[in-house]
Formats: C-alpha cells, structure tokens, sequence
C-alpha cells in the first residue's frame, strides 16, 4: 500500500512538471530521425530494423529513466524518504513508475516505428507480444537498480549508460535475437530457450535489486 | 624463515613459468607425436594452437579475478570492512589487465585463424562485456568522493554485474554463430572440448594455468596490501 502511495506521489509529481514524458518524447522523436535521416532513400533490410528497434528503445531508456532516483536526490527528498519508507518499499515505488514509464514509451516507440519503417513487418505477433512485455519489465527492472546506483554519485548523467549497457547487453542481445525471430514468423515453440532465459533474466534482476537496494539507499 | 620461504616459491614460479612459456613457443607440432616434448597437429589448427598455453590463462584469470572481487564485494557487504573493499577492487585492476590481454591475443590469433581481428564471436562478445563491466566499475569508483559509499555501489555493482555472466556463457553461444575452438558449432570442436590434445599438451596447458594463476594470487596480495597500507597513511597524514 506504501509502495502505491508512493507511485502516486511521482505520477502526481509527474503530471505537474511533465518533466520526464516530455523529454521522452522529445528523445524518441529525434532518435528516429536521425536513423531515419542516416537511412536516407535507402532500402533498410528486415533483420537490421529489428536490431534498430531496440537501439532506440536502449537510448531513449537511457535518456529519462534515471529520473527516478536522480530527481529524490537533486531535491534533497531523498533522506525524507529514508525515514518514512522502508527500502523496499521505496523501491517497489520507484519500480512500479519505472515500469508504467517504460510500457508507456515502448509502445509509443512502436507505434512510430511500424508506422514509419516498412520493413518492419511483424509475423509472429503474439511472439512479439511476449517479447515485449518481457523485454520491458527487465529494462525497466534493471534500469530502476542502476539509477539507484547513480543517483549516489558525482556525473550522474554520463555514468547512466555507462553502467546500464553491460548490465543490459545480455537482455537486448537476446531482444534483438527473438526480434528476427517474430519478424521471419517463426513459431512460439522454436523460441522456447530465448524466452526462458528473459524469464530468468527477469527473476535474476528483481531478486537481486531488492536484496542489494537497501545497501544501496541507507546512508 | 618467511623471506627464505617466499623466495623458494617465487623462484619456483620463476621456473615454472620459464619452463611454460619455453615449451609452449618451442615445442614443435608434428602429425604424429612420438617423443614428449611434440605436440600433436589438429585439423584446423596447427601452429595456431600454441596460443593456448598463454591466451586461455589470461581469460581465466579475467573471470577468476572478477570472481574475487565479487567474493570480496558480497564480504564487504555483509561486514563493511575496508579491507575487503580493498582486495576487491586490487582483484578488478589486476582483472582489467588480464582482460586486455586476453582480448588483444585473442584479436591478434583471430586474425590469423578466422582472416579478420573481430567477428563478434559469441566468446569475443564475452570478454568485450567483461571489459565493459570492468571499465564501468572504475568509471563509477572514480566518480564517488566518500569511501564507504564508494565501496558498497561498487561491491553492488559488481554483483550485479557478475549475475550477467551466466547469461553470455549459457545463452550467447546459443544465439550467435560461433568460431572460437569448443563453440557449439564449430567444426573442431573435438580437440579442445574432449581434450584430445596429447597428454603432454595437456601437462603444459595445466602447468601454464596453474603458473599464471599463482602469478596472480601473488600481484592480487601484493596489490591489495599495498592499497591498504596507502589508505593507513593516508589517514594518518590526514
């Protein structure tokens, strides 16, 4: 119940400033351009649209969600928060914000792209799905710890993907991976293994945050 | 009595990696080994495969000292006590160097086995993780100004890091087309993987591991006691 109140504290915060869907968008919007503009008149190839994809959903993470943690810190609500919440709930919060974040951005990210990318064609959709909901949750799980992270120290927005990227290396890898799979129509069955190991990427993550977060959060 | 006794094993380090790095260049590789000192030709492989007495310890050493500072890491943790945050992070600065080599004389071999110096073979993908994680984890100690926080984000980090590594040993190869010698698919995969390599190429290999990982017991203890003594110091001078 904690943990929600404090989700609606950030939506609530959210809503007023706007600050981090702004920006998000903003970050989408240029981000596919760019590929759009170095793209050119040029015939884009099924397999590398499916790769590109996860390029922008990696960067457009890396722009706006360390919001979480960073704005409690910048604020100087952070000890506040130490002493009205227990970590995990603290935790929970920002994760429950992160994830709608997340989910929120993705598809808006894959709207535009379908949209704007004809070689994007997915066969496979409830592969896709899957992949996408699955996809999300471990972004948004892994993202959130790292934030935590960050948040603590100096040069925070240059240190964010530096510190994400090999954490999320083995997640997009796999992405990318069943990405081709969904785009080519291959059946659910024969993607078995690369699902599984995103479920166990999932579990791995969110085990391992709310054992390590309170180390991180109290002073 | 203790400088007598750790000059004996440091000179029998000496020898022994002497003697490794000795025969690994200069045992000849023939079709059909007869004396003890020839190493047997593999299909595939030939010459090349003299890389493996010094290019295998390094990437050993590369997850063996991550696997150290992670041990370290989760003890600091649990204890809070700066000298395991100092083994730790003496482990990551001796990792790194072994992670460059491992990566450079893999680049360098590759280049003469597979034609080209990277081809994102799923054990190339590896190690270039490994380097990552480790430049991340200075990136993040550089940037924290108090010790102890310094030393409990990069023991988290490193933990958490270290959960990845499953991932790009079980799952990667699966994903990517391997080349590397004991990949999935790779044509030679029956030299290496069922060792195959003579007995005598198999003594030198093991000789060659356990050398270089004594080499490192040795710069990890020198490195961290080093660290801890500069950190006395400096408090106080301070």
């Amino acid at each position: 119940m904690k943990a929600y109140s404090l989700f609606n504290k950030d939506l609530a915060s959210e809503i007023r400033t706007r600050y981090a869907v702004n920006s998000l968008a903003m970050f989408i919007l240029v981000t596919i351009s760019v590929i759009l503009f170095s793209v050119g008149s040029e015939k884009v190839s099924e397999n590398l649209t499916g790769g590109l994809f996860w390029a922008v959903i990696f960067f457009t993470s890396m722009s706006g969600l360390s919001r979480a943690f960073v704005s409690e810190e910048e604020r100087g609500t952070a000890l506040t928060l130490q002493l009205i919440a227990s970590p995990t709930t603290v935790f929970s919060g920002k994760l429950l914000f992160n994830l709608i974040l997340v989910f929120a951005m993705n598809i808006v990210v894959a709207a535009l792209y379908s949209t704007l990318f004809d070689a994007f064609i997915i066969k496979n959709f409830a592969l896709f799905i899957a992949l996408f909901i699955l996809g999300n949750i471990g972004i948004a799980v892994s993202s959130t710890i790292i934030a935590a992270i960050i948040s603590k120290a100096g040069s925070k927005g240059t240190l964010y993907p530096v510190l994400s990227f090999p954490i999320l290396l083995p997640l997009i890898l796999i992405l990318i991976d069943l990405t081709k799979m969904a785009m080519g129509g291959l059946e659910a069955y024969s993607a078995y293994v690369e699902l599984a190991a995103l479920v166990c990427y999932n579990v791995i993550m969110i085990t391992a945050s709310y054992m390590l977060f309170d180390f991180i959060w109290k002073d | 009595m203790k400088e007598k006794l750790q000059i004996i094993w440091q000179m029998f380090l000496l020898l022994l990696l002497g003697f490794v790095s000795v025969a690994g260049i200069a045992f000849p590789v023939v079709a059909k080994p007869l004396s003890w000192y020839e190493f047997p030709l593999i299909p595939g492989l030939g010459e090349n495969v003299k890389i493996i007495f010094f290019h295998v310890p390094t990437a050993w050493l590369t997850v063996v000292a991550f696997l150290v500072s992670t041990i370290y890491s989760v003890k600091y943790l649990r204890e809070k006590n700066p000298d395991d945050d100092a083994k730790a992070y003496a482990a990551m600065q001796i990792g790194v160097i072994f992670c460059i080599l491992a990566t450079v004389t893999g680049a360098v071999w590759s280049k003469f086995a597979w034609g080209q110096y990277w081809s994102w073979d799923p054990r190339q993908t590896s190690i270039f993780a490994l380097l990552l994680i480790y430049g991340a984890l200075f990136a993040l100690r550089s940037s924290i100004e108090s010790e102890d926080k310094r030393a409990a984000l990069s023991a988290v980090y490193s933990v958490i890091a270290f959960l990845t590594v499953p991932f790009f040993i079980f799952i990667m190869p699966r994903i990517m087309k391997g080349l590397h010698p004991g990949s999935a698919d790779d044509t030679n995969k029956g030299p290496i993987l069922d060792f195959k390599m003579n007995s005598n190429m198999l003594l030198i290999f093991f000789l060659s591991l356990a050398g270089f990982t004594l080499l490192f017991y040795w710069m990890w203890r020198i490195s961290y006691k080093s660290i801890i003594l500069k950190d006395k110091i400096n408090k106080q001078i301070n």
